[in-house]
């Protein structure tokens, strides 16, 4: 039925526009949206927009302060900070995105069980997700680091495995409302599978709330990857991570303040970005705000 | 009554969860690649396979995980968590006791501390809506919601500590001549050693909660009875304080006691920074020296304590809210 199809184009193509109209009139989602997406250009051509070699050890210029040849200054191996910085980015974003991933997966997943069975598959998840929760989240990623080697793809597992719940919850909550509608009840009827009415009639309506969700939770995600570099367990030297960079500003505090200064502020910098984006997002699709 | 039977039914449901912590927290340690005793075995040259062997036996890890789990449990139930992997072999608890305090003050001065100024400060901004004042916050609030705090805590000290000399910047108090100082000084001391580690804890909780005040007494200003009550002729002194505050503050109760783990999580960070002797700081060094038994201990501690927070927050909520308090079904 073609004229369908098209007529279903149209009104994507019309809740798209109308989305981009109210999301370009607030100015701080724009400039969360700029900052991200100025990040990722970064992060991606990282090898042809740093100066240095961003493990290149120069003895002879070590902590020397914000110059002309290092515009950040370099830190004690007399690495080039603002090289490490843009290289940074990359495994910040990296682990932030991939983490996020992993935890929209799990939520999604058990969100779904949830919130389409109900009754004691509801009950327990639930619980579950309140037993996780009682976890003060570092202290839980800490012990299990402990075990494991502090690699970029453990870290990356890891955070993933501790923060799904937030999501778990909001699409329990969105399936425990879209199941009693007529669509799922005329999928029903006309015999679509459990899994299919979950995943492709239900699901499909709860992307917008997930979508904001991922977004402010690649910011968490990039500020408890830095915690962990900073405090020694997080990604390794001598891969350069803000994180375990803001160490070294802290290990030579007294005498150089830019290896303390611009880690943070990049980090600060990415996730303001993300903040603003994901509340910018959650203003253009939430109904109650948009009238 | 109501009160009563709601208070109880929360009280039932903190067995089940409390066992649940326990539950994970034993299996996150026992099911992690890598057995805790061969971290510690691995590196000792002179270790023999019978060695190995009488090892796992002294510390039961040759029995049954749902054996080792029991008894476990049994020891938690008096305390006893074992004891450390550490030279001095103490027991975890006693290492665990001598900490808390430190981290439970730190933490307590920093919920005051996000009260007292993010509660008046999200209620201007939300009176003065959309004004410069309004902005001026949001964006603030903003900014410090995404500065990570260990950041803010290298700044301060940098700028605060360093340049300007006027705070400690690391530890409890004074190495010199602590004690020679009188009971008032020593209090001043310990006074000027916590400004630092309880100003960064609340950051994050700072911006978090005025936010939330903000949108909370949003919403309340524009309800009906306050209409109402400025027709009434009410001072609009009185209209806020009395009539939206305390229904804007109702929801804030919760999003206190769910800020709970956030802030104990901080601990590890800010006392690794000010090297405060504290549970964060245990929590460190137990994963740098792999510490397993103590590092259990600590996990489980910490979110025992998480969870009585949590209920503490439960219970003032049903303290304050009328509907709660005397069971009447209010239709919304």
């Amino acid at each position: 039925m073609p004229w369908q199809t098209r007529e279903f184009v149209q009104a994507f193509r019309l809740r798209i526009e109308g989305l981009r109209n109210r999301l370009t009139n607030n100015p701080l989602a724009v400039a969360g949206f700029l900052i991200v997406g100025l990040l990722c250009l970064v992060a991606l051509s990282a090898p042809w927009l740093a100066p240095y070699d961003p493990q290149a050890i120069d003895t002879w210029h070590i902590l020397e302060s914000p110059s002309r040849a290092h515009l950040l200054g370099t830190d004690p191996l007399g690495r080039d900070c603002l090289s490490r910085l843009i290289y940074g980015a990359r495994i910040s974003l990296l682990v932030g995105i991939v983490a996020v991933g992993i935890a929209t997966v799990i939520g999604t997943i058990l969100g779904a069980l949830a919130g389409f069975y109900g009754k004691w598959i509801d009950g327990l998840i639930m619980r579950f997700v309140d037993i996780i929760l009682c976890f003060p989240t570092i202290f839980l990623i800490m012990a299990v680091i402990a075990f494991l080697e502090p690699s970029i793809l453990n870290i990356m597992a890891v955070i993933g495995f501790t923060s799904w719940m937030g999501v778990a919850r909001l699409v329990r909550a969105e399936f425990l409302s879209l199941r009693q509608r007529d669509f799922v009840l005329a999928a029903r009827i006309s015999g679509a599978s459990n899994a299919r009415i979950a995943f492709s009639h239900i699901l499909p309506n709860a992307v917008a709330p997930i979508l904001v969700a991922t977004t402010l939770g690649v910011g968490g995600a990039i500020l408890t990857e830095s915690a962990l570099s900073f405090l020694g367990i997080g990604v390794q030297p001598p891969t350069p991570s803000w994180g375990n960079m803001l160490t070294e500003g802290k290990d030579n505090l007294e005498i150089a303040w830019w290896l303390s200064m611009f880690p943070g502020l990049a980090i600060l910098v990415t996730v303001l970005g993300y903040n603003l984006l994901g509340e910018g997002l959650r203003d253009a699709l939430d109904p109650k705000i948009r009238d | 009554m109501a009160l009563f039977l709601y208070l109880i039914k929360k009280i039932l449901t903190l067995g089940p969860t409390f066992l649940g912590i326990t539950l994970i927290s034993f299996m996150v340690m026992h099911l992690a690649p890598g057995e805790p005793m061969s971290l510690q075995a691995d590196f000792n040259p002179k270790m023999t396979p019978e060695m190995r062997e009488r090892l796992r036996a002294q510390y039961g890890l040759d029995r049954p995980l749902h054996i080792q789990y029991l008894q476990w449990l049994k020891g938690l139930a008096v305390l006893d968590l074992g004891r450390s992997f550490s030279p001095d072999r103490r027991p975890v608890w006693d290492k665990i006791k001598e900490r808390l305090p430190v981290t439970l003050l730190i933490n307590v001065l920093a919920i005051g501390l996000i009260l007292v100024v993010a509660v008046p400060l999200g209620v201007a901004a939300a009176v003065r809506h959309n004004s410069f004042f309004d902005q001026v916050t949001t964006v603030l609030v903003f900014i410090a919601y995404a500065a990570p705090a260990f950041w803010v805590a290298l700044l301060l000290m940098l700028y605060l500590g360093v340049h300007l000399g006027w705070l400690p910047i690391s530890g409890l108090h004074s190495l010199m001549g602590y004690e020679q100082m009188s009971g008032w000084e020593k209090l001043l001391d310990w006074c000027r050693h916590l400004i630092l580690p309880v100003l960064v804890s609340a950051l994050g909780g700072l911006a978090g909660l005025s936010r939330y005040t903000r949108s909370s007494m949003l919403e309340v200003l524009r309800q009906d009875y306050v209409t109402t009550a400025r027709a009434k002729g009410l001072p609009e002194r009185k209209v806020i304080y009395r009539h939206a505050l305390r229904n804007a503050l109702l929801p804030l109760i919760t999003i206190l006691g769910l800020s709970i783990p956030g802030l104990i999580g901080g601990s590890v960070i800010f006392e690794s920074i000010f090297a405060i002797p504290g549970v964060g700081q245990l929590m460190w060094t137990s994963v740098m020296a792999r510490d397993y038994p103590l590092l259990m201990g600590n996990l489980v501690i910490v979110s025992v304590l998480t969870l009585l927070g949590n209920q503490l927050a439960d219970m003032g909520y049903a303290l304050a809210d009328p509907r709660i308090r005397t069971g009447v079904q209010v239709e919304d």
